[in-house]
């Protein structure tokens, strides 16, 4: 019942309020009335809602609480007394912004305020007041607070300034309105427990107030000292009433919670505080960022963020793979695959070996023959083989989660939709400027860039297009791309072709250091070569930085991948020839192993006697496929560390050093000249990154060291390269902010994973593992693990669980459903997509219908008028003073116009001229002439910006 | 850091993190910058003022076009001299700081782009704005043909009103969708 008749009342207030606000604020726009209207609405909603979280004690009081409003009408009065001296303050802080609007609303919250405490009996005691301001705030409160979030949803975008103090104003005069009207309603009620009844009330005033405070406050654009003052006003407040609480089981209850959520929330800020602490190299980015702007800023943030992903990897495979079996496996030395055979144990400490990461490297915990297929290890029963295997499949989980999940958030920061074009000019002139920049040369070159990018965009919206290049650039575009391709096709081939040579080589043994080298080098060359070719290549496209930039790391892209994959096709071939050699070798190393033990036995002649284990050292081994893998993924790693850190070295250190040195003693000034020093190469670090990253994925599996490497390198990196493009690069010419660029990078770093994920999941699924090496020897495929934990170390129901979940009666269905989710889901998006077009339109509508309005409020929408009309209280207000029309002619007159030759000028102007002095907002009187044709919209070409170059309008 | 962080006492630090988008460590190393610039004998003062010519030394704002707007808009001066307490600076870094919402950026960048403080971007704020951003030297200065066909061009864009002027919900309706104004209308100290 109370909550009905709850509702009833809410409803009338909404009304009210729009009867208020007509009153107050007649010009007001029909829109907000509506917005506010929907306030009032959802102030019942609200309701609802805002009892649920409170406990049920609490809930109970409330609702007694809302029977017996009645004896408020003393405290509604001192609340009008209160409300009037908010209003009074809330019209003083305005007065600092906007003074004429504000001074209305004022006037207009007084003068109510006054209405009110005419017709109620006088209290002076203030305190009092306060206490019952509290009593009937309560449910204007929550309308408040639906009010402002909703206000915050609905046009967070459109009106920032003026929306703070609207309102506010809003609160205010809801506030009273609540108040009276809820006194009216529960006058008849009657009157009983008034005051645990208006104790009650205040707790729900702090919790809106301290809502308020804290979640809105610092987004106000107002002063320090005003928002100081406002925030202790509420924390006083809020401290006093908050102490008269201490009886009652509930009032405990609550004061507990309300210690609790501010300690959640110090909480909260402190842990913000440790976390953004936590964040590493934030002043070495600055600095980077106040040099060279964000675009190359934007490489070192994702190098941090590659480092803390790859950092977590590395806590994984570490923690749950390589410590288990340093500590609790068996020790060097102990079994075959653990030892160096004895063909090579001469060399096996060779730094050129180790180079290669053969011989102890080989044999150690970097790669994945050296692990045990014991079940367990260690006293603690660890399961290594099993964890291995997850570890393998958990650090692609993970990486792709964390990446689409960044990209998500990502997406989700850059607002809008950028696509949108409809405001190049704009988003040039307002936007432009990059506030991270300090740094005088930079700030040069940014300006000089804005200023081409001005004039460039001029040029274009003045001839539209040159048409007589338009063939020649498009044929050099064709021509450019062309030549990409077969340099691509090109490089792919001469990887190929190494590879295949590095398989003859293998063979023999009398191999120089390049032939062992071969592949490695010609694979950094063609990095190095490449790209910069491309660019070259590039130049001949003439497109704007941001999109070639954009082409450029594609090609980059498609060159490396398809050199990675022609590396991989190469390899696994290698696999396959070592796959068929295996079978052999497993049998020659059984025939060896009982000959050894025929012989042992036949030496001492004594069948019984159990021999000695042979040496592991002597033992015939496989060609173990997965660590040869392990090795050429970790030799490309490093070989790609030594090749980038030398170009850095030569190509910009080495550089900058000539450039600036013999600069002294040449012939032309070589810092400006020929030479210069290098810019930084933003589009060849990040693909770097991406693709050293992909050869991380692909090879930790078989290398669960690659890690360790790929976290030392990026760390070393890091500072390396701030240092590299502090010390020797110059800012770039054109500088451009990289915007939504991160997302490009993420895309790219996805579709690596991806793609990186191929080969390793078809070798764990496919191929059978090596007999004698890796933690999976013995088996025939190397997910049969799993099968082996969920027979033996699980109860047998979740076997059972397992193979009906394995059975295709049930996989197949699943994939259906999956496919329906996603049709689904598919058909949801677009339907927003829709609405979202819809939305568009109507504000669209909105808009024009306000301009309509404005030019003549008689005529235009017949709908809202008449619910004007309908509205009480319409003659209290007095009419506003109508403004004398302003005629056209007074206007100060255009600037000229630049006209242009071929265009009917004349007509059109004087059209404008008129339609632009009657949309002229302030006017609010009825306007008798009907309203001017609105000239030619956002038309194409010379139509546009004719005839409003002019002074503001007079207000 | 120790001996500067002791101005601050622990409540009106609080209350700074309550009000402004920074973080605790952010308003101390504010702090200490902000004390930096001040003379020996305003130390003690709570209230001091750096004027704005100390202040547009700072590195982070000394190659920044607006660096006069911005501490003129940021000031609460009564004469009007663009000189900031540590209150107004704190706003000042809030309201770039990389947390603030794009609301209170784009009203603070409306605030400095309106040079003559009336509220709404005319012609004359918007060819201010453009000198500002190419920069002083001549050889980079648009013609006036230029300049006006690139007023026009913005106004044409942005106007909705058609009222001749860019006024804040307008300004604040361009650049919601613009797609890097977040991300480069920041200061970080």
């Amino acid at each position: 019942m109370p909550r009905k008749s709850d509702a009833a009342k809410m409803e009338e207030v909404g009304i009210e309020i729009d009867g208020d606000l007509s009153e107050s604020d007649d010009g007001a726009t029909q829109r907000r009335g509506n917005r506010r209207q929907a306030g009032g609405r959802g102030g019942v909603k609200g309701r609802g809602r805002g009892k649920k979280p409170a406990s049920d004690d609490d809930d109970d009081d409330e609702d007694d609480e809302e029977e017996d409003e009645a004896p408020r009408g003393r405290r509604g009065a001192n609340r009008k007394k209160l409300a009037k001296k908010r209003g009074g303050n809330d019209d003083e802080d305005e007065s600092e912004d906007e003074p004429p609007k504000r001074k209305r609303g004022g006037a207009a919250n007084k003068k109510k305020g006054g209405k009110a405490q005419d017709s109620d009996e006088e209290d002076s005691d203030v305190g009092k007041g306060k206490k019952g301001k509290k009593g009937g705030g309560k449910k204007g409160k929550k309308e408040e607070e639906e009010e402002e979030t909703k206000g915050k949803k609905g046009d967070g975008k459109g009106k920032g300034k003026g929306k703070g103090k609207d309102d506010d104003k809003d609160k205010k005069k809801k506030k009273k309105k609540g108040d009276s009207s809820s006194d009216s309603n529960s006058n008849s009620s009657e009157e009983e427990e008034s005051m645990s009844e208006g104790e009650m009330a205040r707790l729900m005033e702090e919790v809106e107030e301290k809502k308020k405070l804290i979640a809105n406050i610092r987004n106000k654009p107002w002063r320090m000292q005003r928002r100081l003052k406002l925030l202790k006003e509420a924390q006083e407040f809020v401290d006093k009433f908050e102490g008269a609480l201490g009886k009652g089981k509930g009032r405990k209850w609550y004061a507990y919670k309300v210690m609790m959520t501010k300690k959640w929330i110090k909480f909260q800020r402190d842990f913000e505080n440790f976390r953004t602490a936590c964040i590493p190299w934030e002043r070495k980015i600055k600095e980077v960022e106040s040099h060279f702007g964000s675009s190359v800023a934007s490489y070192f943030i994702f190098l941090r963020w590659m480092y803390g992903m790859n950092l977590v990897l590395f806590g994984f495979t570490f923690g749950l793979v390589v410590i288990p079996e340093v500590l609790m496996g068996l020790p060097y030395g102990s079994i075959p695959r653990k030892t160096v055979p004895r063909a090579e144990q001469d060399t096996a400490q060779d730094y050129s070996v180790l180079m290669d990461f053969n011989g102890y490297c080989k044999y150690s915990v970097l790669f994945y023959g050296y692990y045990n297929d014991q079940r367990t290890v260690g006293v603690l029963k660890f399961r290594l083989p099993l964890s291995y295997l997850m570890v393998g499949i958990g650090t692609f989980g993970y990486s792709l989660m964390l990446v689409i999940r960044t990209m998500a958030k990502n997406a989700d920061v850059g607002g809008g939709d950028g696509e949108d074009s409809d405001f190049t000019f704009a988003w040039k002139m307002f936007t432009s400027w990059d506030y991270l920049i300090g740094n005088a040369e930079t700030a040069d070159n940014k300006y000089a860039s804005i200023t081409t990018s001005f004039k460039e965009s001029i040029v274009d919206e003045q001839e539209n297009q040159k048409d007589e290049n338009i063939h020649l650039r498009r044929f050099l575009r064709v021509l450019a791309n062309f030549l990409i391709t077969c340099s691509l096709g090109g490089s792919g081939y001469l990887i190929y072709f190494v590879v295949k040579r590095s398989q003859e080589f293998a063979t023999r043994d009398d191999l120089s250091w390049y032939e062992k080298n071969e592949m490695e080098i010609v694979m950094s060359l063609l990095g190095l070569v490449c790209p910069p070719l491309f660019e070259t290549i590039a130049e001949l496209e003439d497109y704007h930085p941001r999109i070639a930039l954009k082409w450029q790391l594609g090609r980059i892209f498609a060159l490396f991948l398809g050199n990675l994959y022609t590396f991989l096709f190469a390899l696994f071939d290698e696999v396959n020839t070592k796959l068929e050699e295996e079978q052999s070798i497993k049998n020659a190393s059984i025939w060896a192993m009982k000959e050894y033990y025929a012989n042992y036995s036949r030496l001492m002649n004594d069948s019984e006697a159990t021999p000695p284990p042979m040496d592991p050292a002597d033992v015939i081994r496989g060609p173990c496929w997965e660590t040869a893998v392990g090795i050429e993924f970790v030799k490309l790693t490093v070989s790609d560390i030594q090749v980038s850190y030398l170009t850095i070295l030569i190509g910009d250190f080495a550089r900058a050093v000539i450039v600036r040195f013999l600069n002294y003693c040449w012939c032309w000034d070589l810092e400006a000249g020929f030479p210069s020093y290098g810019e930084f190469d933003i589009s060849g670090n990040v693909l770097g990154l991406v693709f050293n990253q992909g050869m991380i994925w692909m090879g930790a599996f078989y290398a669960p060291g690659l890690v360790g490497i790929n976290v030392l390198r990026l760390l070393s990196s890091m500072y390396y390269q701030c240092w590299a493009v502090m010390a020797t690069n110059v800012p770039h010419e054109r500088v451009f902010k990289a915007s939504k660029s991160n997302n490009f990078y993420m895309g790219l770093l996805l579709l690596v994973l991806f793609l990186s994920l191929l080969p390793v999941v078809y070798t764990i699924m496919t191929l059978p593992p090596s007999f004698d090496c890796g933690p999976f020897s013995g088996k025939d495929k190397m997910f049969d693990i799993i099968m082996e934990t969920i027979d033996l170390d699980l109860p047998a129901f979740m076997g059972t669980l397992f193979s009906y979940a394995a059975n295709p009666g049930l996989i197949i269905p699943a994939v259906l459903l999956m496919v329906l989710a996603i049709y689904y889901l598919n058909s949801v998006s677009e339907a927003y997509q829709n609405s979202n077009m819809e939305l568009k339109k109507k504000m669209k509508m909105a808009r024009d219908e306000e301009k309509n309005r404005r030019n003549n409020a008689d005529t235009t929408n017949q709908v809202m008028k008449d619910l004007e009309d309908l509205l009480p209280n319409r003659s209290l207000i007095p009419p506003a003073p109508p403004e004398p029309e302003k005629p056209p002619e007074q206007e100060p007159k255009p600037k000229p116009t630049k006209t242009k030759p071929g265009t009917a000028g004349k007509g059109v102007n004087l059209q404008k001229d008129v339609a632009l002095a009657s949309s002229n907002p302030n006017a609010r009187g009825p306007v008798s002439r009907p309203p001017g044709p609105r000239g030619p919209g956002p038309g194409p070409g010379a139509g546009p910006g004719r005839g409003r170059g002019r002074g503001p309008p007079p207000r | 850091m120790g001996t500067t962080a002791s101005q601050l006492s622990k409540e009106s630090l609080s209350e700074y993190q309550e009000l402004t988008f920074l973080t605790k460590q952010e308003i101390l190393l504010a702090h200490k910058r902000f004390t930096e610039l001040l003379e020996k004998h305003e130390k003690e003062q709570i209230d001091a003022r750096v004027p704005i010519g100390r202040i547009i030394t700072l590195p982070e704002l000394k190659s920044n076009p607006f660096k006069e707007r911005i501490c003129q808009v940021f000031s609460t001066s009564e004469q009007k001299d663009g000189s900031l307490t540590f209150e107004d600076f704190l706003d000042l870094l809030s309201a770039f700081s990389d947390s603030a919402t794009l609301e209170i950026k784009s009203h603070y960048a409306f605030r400095i782009f309106d040079f003559d403080d009336d509220g709404t971007l005319d012609c004359a704020d918007l060819e201010k704005l453009v000198n500002c951003l190419t920069g002083e030297t001549n050889d980079a200065k648009l013609s006036s043909t230029e300049m006006k066909q690139l007023i026009s061009n913005i106004l044409e864009e942005s106007d909705i009103d058609k009222d001749g002027t860019v006024n804040l919900s307008e300004f604040q309706h361009v650049i919601s969708r613009s797609p890097d104004f977040v991300s480069s209308f920041k200061i970080v100290l």
